[in-house]
């Protein structure tokens, strides 16, 4: 067998095994470091499919930033009276979340298959980062440019919440 | 002369030989040569970090007019192998409350960032394990994710001083990750690549340092905050928090980290020299010498500053990281731009 097809099994597994465990666990901490888990699975996916850049981007921003923020809001909240072991009780409702999940499965799948694909023939650059950047800075720098505004707003209205609260007190 | 300069090379060289000849096939070879590798940065970091333990005591006590360790061998030089054998056959003690899994676990995750970062820096002209196209940006990606071993460990032994010094740990490492990346951005501007191979040949001519001044200075200072080192070592604070995130962990785990320490301390100062001071470019000495030479350099500097400052207070180290290192690198990194701007567009001066 090709070594990559062995390595995305590996990889798939992994990954599988612990999205399974974030919801399964019943504590939440265990559960978020699952989670971590499995952002770093996906980061290893896209190097198998030789997309280098993406998955820096994965591993810098989800298993370093976005697991970190989700670890400090566990930290900072405290549910189930101190017994760690039943902070994450989510993994019960099975048939709610089979609905949602069978409806995102579909959405996701019939934009999938409606959507049509460009195949090229060419051979990806090795070096592609001087591309990555001039396609984002020309061609797409207007979303680009939404998408900081969005968080700069995003980030203003963390922190006015948060002072709120404080001033309350 | 050449030979000396090469002499890694060849060996890694002699062994894909040998590795070929033994009758592998081409992804075989490859994979021996990443254990061959992985087995070459262990051994670098180990052999680092034990000398750099006793290097910083004995720096101290210069610093501090005391003779520091000089019982054990010649002036001492033997005292970390002996503290090494006694922290290996000391017991490992796990608290009643802790959470086992995750509390011996930490101190094994604690390695996974630095020998991933080790696996790209280059020690020498063609002395980097994978020479990646993305390089500093996988190095930044793959540090991101050594705040996770420091938390488990806090939260883990389930001890408020253990918890406390992780939520310190993590949130300064957070914030000084950001003018650290932005201390980089100019480099890469100037050198208009991310492979660090590509880098240390942009400095044939000048060193970074001299290009960068401000940007060194505050990777220095993001570097000394990222491995929690004093005057930044808030997450240990022994006057405070007994000794932090270690609190819990005792014998060869509570070495781990310690061990952990110094070799993230060689993989910030590697950078250091990498970027800045020319890696591997330098007179008369071969090159890999040149380049753990400079790592030297940096280390010192490491452990003079811990020496020197006394220990900042929390509300200043965040306030310090958000409002003069972030400010400071951005305007670093845009008048590095605008710099680069006009000497690409034919006004070069120099």
């Amino acid at each position: 067998m090709d070594l990559q097809v062995i390595a995305f099994w590996i990889i798939a597994f992994v990954t599988l095994g612990s999205a399974l465990a974030v919801v399964y666990l019943t504590n939440i901490v265990h559960s978020a470091l699952a989670l971590i888990m499995t952002f770093l699975g996906i980061a290893s996916l896209y190097l198998t499919l030789h997309a280098d850049f993406l998955a820096a981007v994965q591993v810098l921003v989800y298993a370093g930033a976005v697991s970190i923020l989700i670890v400090f809001g566990i930290m900072l909240i405290t549910r189930g009276e101190g017994r760690m072991c039943e902070t994450n009780t989510f993994g019960k409702y099975k048939y709610t979340a089979f609905v949602v999940i069978a409806a995102l499965f579909g959405v996701i799948s019939y934009f999938i298959i409606i959507t049509p694909w460009q195949v090229t023939n060419g051979i990806v650059a090795e070096e592609n980062m001087g591309t990555i950047g001039e396609v984002l800075f020309n061609n797409f720098v207007i979303p680009f440019e939404l998408a900081a505004i969005l968080l700069t707003v995003a980030m203003i209205g963390a922190i006015v919440i948060a002072r709120e609260v404080k001033n309350l007190k | 002369m050449e030979f000396l300069n090469n002499i890694f090379v060849n060996i890694a060289q002699w062994i894909r030989e040998l590795l070929a000849a033994l009758g592998f096939s081409p992804v075989w070879v490859e994979m021996g040569m990443a254990v061959v590798y992985l087995v070459a940065i262990l051994g670098v970091c180990v052999l680092v970090a034990l000398f750099y333990v006793l290097w910083e005591r004995k720096l101290a006590g210069y610093i501090q007019r005391r003779p520091g360790p000089n019982r054990l061998g010649p002036n001492g030089w033997l005292q970390t192998i002996a503290d090494a054998m006694k922290l290996l056959t000391k017991e490992d003690v796990v608290p009643q409350g802790a959470d086992r899994i995750v509390h011996l676990l930490a101190a094994l995750f604690i390695f996974v960032p630095t020998v991933l970062a080790l696996a790209v820096i280059p020690f020498g002209e063609g002395m980097a394990a994978l020479d990646l196209n993305l390089g500093i940006f996988y190095l930044i990606a793959v540090t991101s994710l050594s705040t996770i071993p420091i938390f488990m460990a806090g939260w883990s032994s389930n001890n408020k001083y253990s918890l406390v010094g992780s939520m310190r740990a993590v949130a300064q490492m957070v914030s000084y990750e950001i003018p650290l990346v932005f201390s980089l951005l100019g480099v890469i501007l100037i050198a208009g690549t991310m492979k660090l191979q590509g880098v240390v040949e942009a400095q044939s001519s000048v060193w970074f340092i001299v290009l960068q001044p401000v940007a060194f200075v505050i990777f220095l200072i993001c570097a000394i905050a990222e491995t929690n080192r004093a005057p930044f070592d808030l997450p240990e604070g022994e006057s405070e928090l007994t000794a932090g995130v270690y609190t819990e962990y005792s014998g060869m785990r509570w070495a781990l980290f310690y061990l952990a320490e110094y070799c993230n301390m060689f993989v910030m100062s590697s950078v250091a020299a990498t970027m800045f001071l020319g890696g591997w470019h330098g007179p008369l000495l071969p090159g890999w010498l040149w380049f753990l030479l400079k790592t030297f350099l940096i280390m010192s500097c490491f452990i003079w500053f811990r020496w020197t400052f006394p220990r900042i207070r929390v509300d200043h180290l965040m306030n310090f990281s958000w409002k003069v290192l972030v400010p400071l690198s951005l305007a670093n990194v845009f008048v590095t731009g605008i710099g680069v701007y006009i000497y690409n567009n034919g006004l070069g001066w120099w």
